[in-house]
């Protein structure tokens, strides 16, 4: 009886070391492969975007200011031309302004939810927004294709395929992401912070807007720059909205525009791997990809500046 | 001790949960028929083998390429798969550029394109592919339905996609401002709708909206007032409107007759001469049997794309 007992307890923590062991191995293997998997990308990535500069020699400088695309042109032609002026301004001009739509929207409706209907939002509201996400983003340009833009073109003006109607599906896109990042900062506040501003005598909105905002704002901040990185990011739907027009800078939002996602997304089954047309939307990749990471140190920047605490 | 045990089983199935979509994803890949007009690359997986036997013919051809060809290609791999059962064949679109890289690299066993290889590879590499130009196919201009105009000539075509007439009044219309919507400057259907209707007319970039995409263009085409554009006969449908050029409909009769210049061959490379079973395919590719289904699809093979050489 006791030596049972006892081969009892051997066994028990013999599995226990073994499940250890292994629940060790498993999620280290995961953190490698991870950590591999990003610098083999960026390593790749770099490599190639550098190539149309250290190999194909096209300037830099033209890169970034000249707006006229055709790397495939024969030098017969003026070509090979490579600048990515256009792509580079659409992408951030229709980014910013889906952030300009977006943003108060979502601030308002995570204070709502937080602090105003928190039963109902949370239980309804917060869900909702959530299905949001799950949405694919060829749903969000099919119908900004088939309703937004006849809209724009046949009320406003326009081609109807515009900055506008990029902005628009844009903005519907990066709202939840905005929103629940602002949601989760709101909640992380103290509900002291509210118990002390009410009992200063401070009504609901002096507290909302004097005390719990400037709390959250380094939480709302990371929100709105997630949302931007993401902005930046999305190729399919804006693509199918803006009209893609190379060559012309837009001067107005009922212009058509092109971004750097979907001139990638475009040319790169229409070109041959290791040729300049090529190489020259690994450049685009490259710099999409420094500029998102440049995001990502904003983030953890801000995210260490807390005020309250 | 329960916990921990938990954790392994949660992690285990996390793992289970992501080589199952993993290898669900990698299996998809290689055998989905990609809809017409899908712009995304696939993987640059090693697929092709060829294998050779005997007495009867069996084993695997990959194609990818050209999205124009698609349609044809997979009719005809069909076909022959009902004719020989051993046989697979994976056809995938990708854009030409794809279908050439693949083929070059040893991916695919046959390459599909609108052009020849030797404008998108190096001459190093293109000297390895040997093209098989057994499929035609035309191409059409096409203008959204309200536009007033039938037909024009090509020096009128030449003046909208470079720019000079802006409004279809100018060119026997109505009082409409003319939208033009060009394919990327890497797409082999536009390379060849400005060598064969343009006659390599530079067109204009500014104020055009682009579509990389048959499907995208017949939409855009169908709602933009005023729009004009390019696409395979294959893909018209009585949504738009086909234009005659210089008083000429875009069929595949007027086509084999001569009188019809807007078309170009579909090169299907392979790397070196092909072996079986893609030899054996490649030979019914211009069989009487391929010929009828082209007709029904709006291509020329057979014997009358023998005509055209």
């Amino acid at each position: 009886m006791c030596n049972e007992r006892q081969v009892d307890k051997l066994k028990s923590s013999n599995s226990k070391r073994i499940n250890e062991l292994l629940g060790k191995t498993v999620t280290t293997i995961c953190g490698l492969l991870v950590i591999a998997i990003v610098i083999m990308i960026v390593i790749f990535i770099t490599y190639k975007g550098l190539s149309t500069f250290l190999v194909n020699h096209i300037s830099p400088i033209e890169f970034f200011i000249s707006s006229s695309w055709n790397p495939e042109l024969p030098p017969s032609d003026g070509g090979p031309k490579v600048g990515a002026f256009v792509f580079i301004y659409g992408s951030v001009l229709v980014s910013t302004l889906a952030l300009i739509i977006s943003a108060p929207l979502s601030a308002g409706t995570a204070i709502f939810i937080t602090e105003i209907a928190p039963k109902w939002g949370q239980k309804v509201l917060q869900p909702i927004i959530e299905l949001f996400v799950g949405i694919p983003s060829v749903v969000y340009g099919w119908v900004g294709l088939s309703v937004l833009v006849p809209f724009i073109r046949n009320n406003i003006g326009g081609y109807g395929m515009s900055v506008l109607a990029g902005s628009i599906v844009l903005s519907i896109m990066i709202f939840p992401t905005i929103t629940s990042v602002m949601v989760d900062s709101l909640k992380a506040l103290p509900f002291d912070l509210n118990e002390a501003s009410y009992a200063l005598g401070a009504t609901r909105w002096q507290t909302i807007a004097r005390v719990l905002l400037p709390a959250a704002l380094p939480g709302m901040l990371t929100g709105i720059i997630l949302g931007l990185a993401r902005g930046l990011g999305e190729a399919l739907a804006v693509q199918m909205v803006i009209g893609n027009t190379p060559g012309k800078i837009p001067t107005s939002i009922l212009d058509p525009a092109h971004t750097m996602t979907s001139i990638i997304t475009m040319d790169m089954g229409n070109t041959v791997m290791g040729t300049l047309a090529n190489n020259a939307l690994w450049s685009i990749a490259l710099l999409l990809m420094i500029i998102s990471l440049i995001f990502i140190i904003l983030i953890r920047v801000i995210g260490k500046r807390r005020v309250y605490r | 001790m329960l916990n921990s045990k938990r954790l392994v089983l949660v992690l285990l199935s996390v793992l289970l949960i992501a080589m199952v979509i993993l290898s669900g994803c990698g299996s998809s890949q290689s055998r989905q028929p990609t809809a017409p007009g899908n712009g995304s690359s696939s993987s640059e997986q090693n697929s092709g083998q060829s294998s050779t036997s005997e007495d009867t013919l069996s084993g695997t051809i990959t194609a990818a390429g050209s999205t124009a060809m698609q349609p044809l290609v997979e009719k005809a791999a069909a076909r022959f798969m009902e004719l020989h059962p051993n046989v697979t064949i994976t056809v995938q679109g990708g854009g030409s550029g794809t279908g050439l890289s693949q083929v070059a690299n040893g991916a695919v066993d046959i390459g599909n394109s609108d052009v020849f290889a030797e404008e998108k590879l190096g001459a190093d590499q293109a000297k390895e592919l040997v093209d098989h130009q057994v499929i035609a196919q035309g191409f059409a201009a096409i203008v959204n339905k309200d536009v007033q105009v039938d037909s024009l000539t090509k020096q009128q075509l030449i003046d909208i996609f470079t720019g000079k007439v802006t409004n279809w009044k100018d060119v026997g219309g109505q009082d409409l401002k003319i939208v033009v919507v060009n394919r990327p400057t890497s797409s082999g259907t536009r390379v060849t709708f400005i060598a064969k209707a343009l006659d390599g007319a530079q067109v204009i970039e500014g104020n055009t909206l682009t579509e990389d995409s048959n499907g995208t263009v017949l939409a855009t085409v169908a709602q933009q007032p005023g729009a004009i554009s390019y696409l395979g006969l294959a893909y018209l449908d009585e949504s738009v409107k086909a234009l005659k050029i210089d008083g000429v409909e875009p069929t595949v009769e007027n086509i084999v007759a001569g009188t019809y210049p807007v078309w170009s061959f579909g090169h299907m490379y392979t790397k070196g001469e092909p072996k079986e079973p893609v030899k054996s395919f490649l030979d019914f590719m211009t069989s009487d049997d391929v010929a009828q289904i082209a007709k029904k699809l709006n291509y020329i093979a057979g014997s009358d794309a023998a005509k055209l050489k």
